[in-house]
């Protein structure tokens, strides 16, 4: 918890607070209700925010890019100073037309068939992981598998597609919590060296005048117009990905183990069907998506009946767009064959995740290697889940405890 | 039943291509590229129609043959 004091929230209708620890641990009730009662809930909270809460308000939003611009995608208290259209972190932060040139330099990376080479290696990663997890489990049983096991499968997939050692993820991991997780709350000093800008340009250093094929690389190399980008380009487009790229994914991974840990007849399904993996995928991004946009009002707007004044935030929470009853069928429920889905959690319009084909193979090769090891597997104490605050909501801490030594489902019945 | 395609709408979320590869495929950038022109093969309908429901942008759609006249 950071030292700034925080009031307590009384009516999520006026006053809500997507960065209170009651918010991230009951965030789809929250929606339901505001969905029910005031689908465009407000705060003064930040400078003032807007929190639509119905599909169709957050995919009109999502989709104007004249009333809203993306200069500023992290609420806090702290008015982003690069201005429209680049914003500190291109692409996510642009707006056209600059958004679809700094998009498109990306864009190829992470095309799907880009990102199919990094199947196996994530394969074989995922793989040690868990055989070192079932090594070192203790006599009880229990392991914490946000801490152990889905933390470090997008931090290896990110510092390899950077380029940066795979040793590095600790410090990313640094990163990630004060300027996601904590982000305007941070009342710790942090020394020049052990900031992530100063990482990032240590990075670009190494690399300059000595070529290398890793992203970071690449953008050294690239060019608009004929002109190589900026420093402030390159360093905030890294940023971005090392900061988009890990939490995200992370929480996905969680969301889903902690899903299938309460439910063992889904996952005997699944283990026993895997022909329904790629609808399974969907439905965990659907009920679970961790992502939570955001919006600065470029220009007054009416939204659900409710006036956005210019400089306003507006949160564009994804996962409550995806539990939408006027969208989905059965909203709440978790249906592994859901055949009609046309879910948000990668976002909508033009700023649609650019990792998403990187996160849904990180996310299916995370869940197919650890049902293929521990089919069994139950919460360990249901309080003890503590789920992330902020604009990312995943699992943190995850203890579930795996029966009887976890042995292989190949080895089960063996004696 | 025919099938379109709006490629200004797409936004590569990449869901077709993923259910239907029979009829999408990507191209470098991941923007979808309908690969049937036309009627959609009788035994692909089913594929057409899981791509047009999980299309998050409403880029792919699905028109019965016109009758007779």
């Amino acid at each position: 918890m950071s030292g700034l004091e925080r009031c307590p929230v009384t009516d999520w209708q006026t006053d809500f607070d997507h960065t209170a620890p009651e918010y991230a641990a009951d965030a789809p009730a929250i929606w339901q209700e505001l969905r029910e009662t005031c689908p465009v809930a407000h705060t003064d909270r930040f400078g003032g925010t807007w929190l639509p809460t119905r599909h169709e308000d957050i995919s009109a939003v999502a989709h104007d890019t004249e009333h809203f611009t993306s200069r500023g995608v992290i609420v806090s208290v702290f008015e982003p100073e690069t201005p429209a259209p680049v914003g500190y972190a291109p692409p996510i932060t642009s707006d056209p037309p600059f958004h679809q040139i700094a998009r498109g330099l990306l864009l190829p990376a992470f095309a799907p068939k880009a990102i199919r080479p990094l199947e196996a290696p994530t394969r074989a990663f995922c793989s040690q992981l868990i055989d070192q997890i079932l090594v070192d489990l203790p006599a009880s049983g229990v392991v914490d598998v946000a801490e152990q096991y889905a933390q470090h499968i997008p931090v290896r997939v990110i510092a390899h597609m950077l380029g940066v050692p795979a040793e590095d993820g600790d410090r990313f991991r640094g990163f990630i919590h004060r300027i996601l997780e904590m982000a305007g709350q941070n009342d710790e000093p942090v020394s020049a060296e052990d900031t992530m800008v100063h990482y990032i340009f240590t990075q670009i250093e190494k690399r300059r005048g000595e070529p290398s094929d890793d992203l970071i690389g690449f953008l050294l190399q690239a060019e608009i117009d004929g002109v190589p980008l900026t420093d402030e380009h390159i360093v905030g487009t890294i940023a971005l990905i090392l900061l988009a790229g890990i939490d995200t994914t992370w929480s996905a991974i969680g969301a889903s183990i902690w899903y299938f840990a309460q439910h063992p007849q889904e996952c005997a399904r699944l283990i026993a069907q895997p022909e329904l993996m790629p609808f399974a995928i969907e439905e965990m991004l659907r009920a679970f998506a961790p992502v939570t946009m955001a919006r600065k009002v470029a220009q007054d707007v009416n939204l659900g009946g409710k006036q956005l004044l210019e400089g306003d935030w507006v949160l564009l929470p994804f996962p409550s767009a995806n539990r939408d009853p006027e969208f989905f069928e059965n909203p709440n429920e978790v249906i592994l064959d859901r055949e009609k889905n046309r879910h948000a959690a990668f976002g909508l319009g033009i700023h649609r995740c650019l990792g998403s084909n990187l996160a849904r193979m990180e996310l299916t090769v995370a869940l197919e290697e650890w049902l293929a090891k521990v089919p069994e597997f139950e919460l360990a104490e249901p309080e003890a889940v503590l789920w992330s605050t902020g604009q990312v909501r995943g699992p943190r801490k995850l203890p579930i405890r795996i029966p009887a030594a976890g042995t292989p489902r190949t080895a089960k019945g063996a004696t | 039943m025919k099938i379109s395609f709006n490629r200004e709408a797409c936004q590569g979320h990449n869901r077709c291509y993923l259910l239907a590869p029979e009829l999408f495929d990507v191209d470098d950038e991941g923007y979808a590229v309908l690969l049937v022109t036309g009627d959609v093969p009788e035994q692909l309908h089913a594929k057409a129609q899981l791509a047009v429901d999980n299309c998050p942008e409403y880029a792919i759609t699905l028109t019965e043959e016109n009758p007779p006249a």
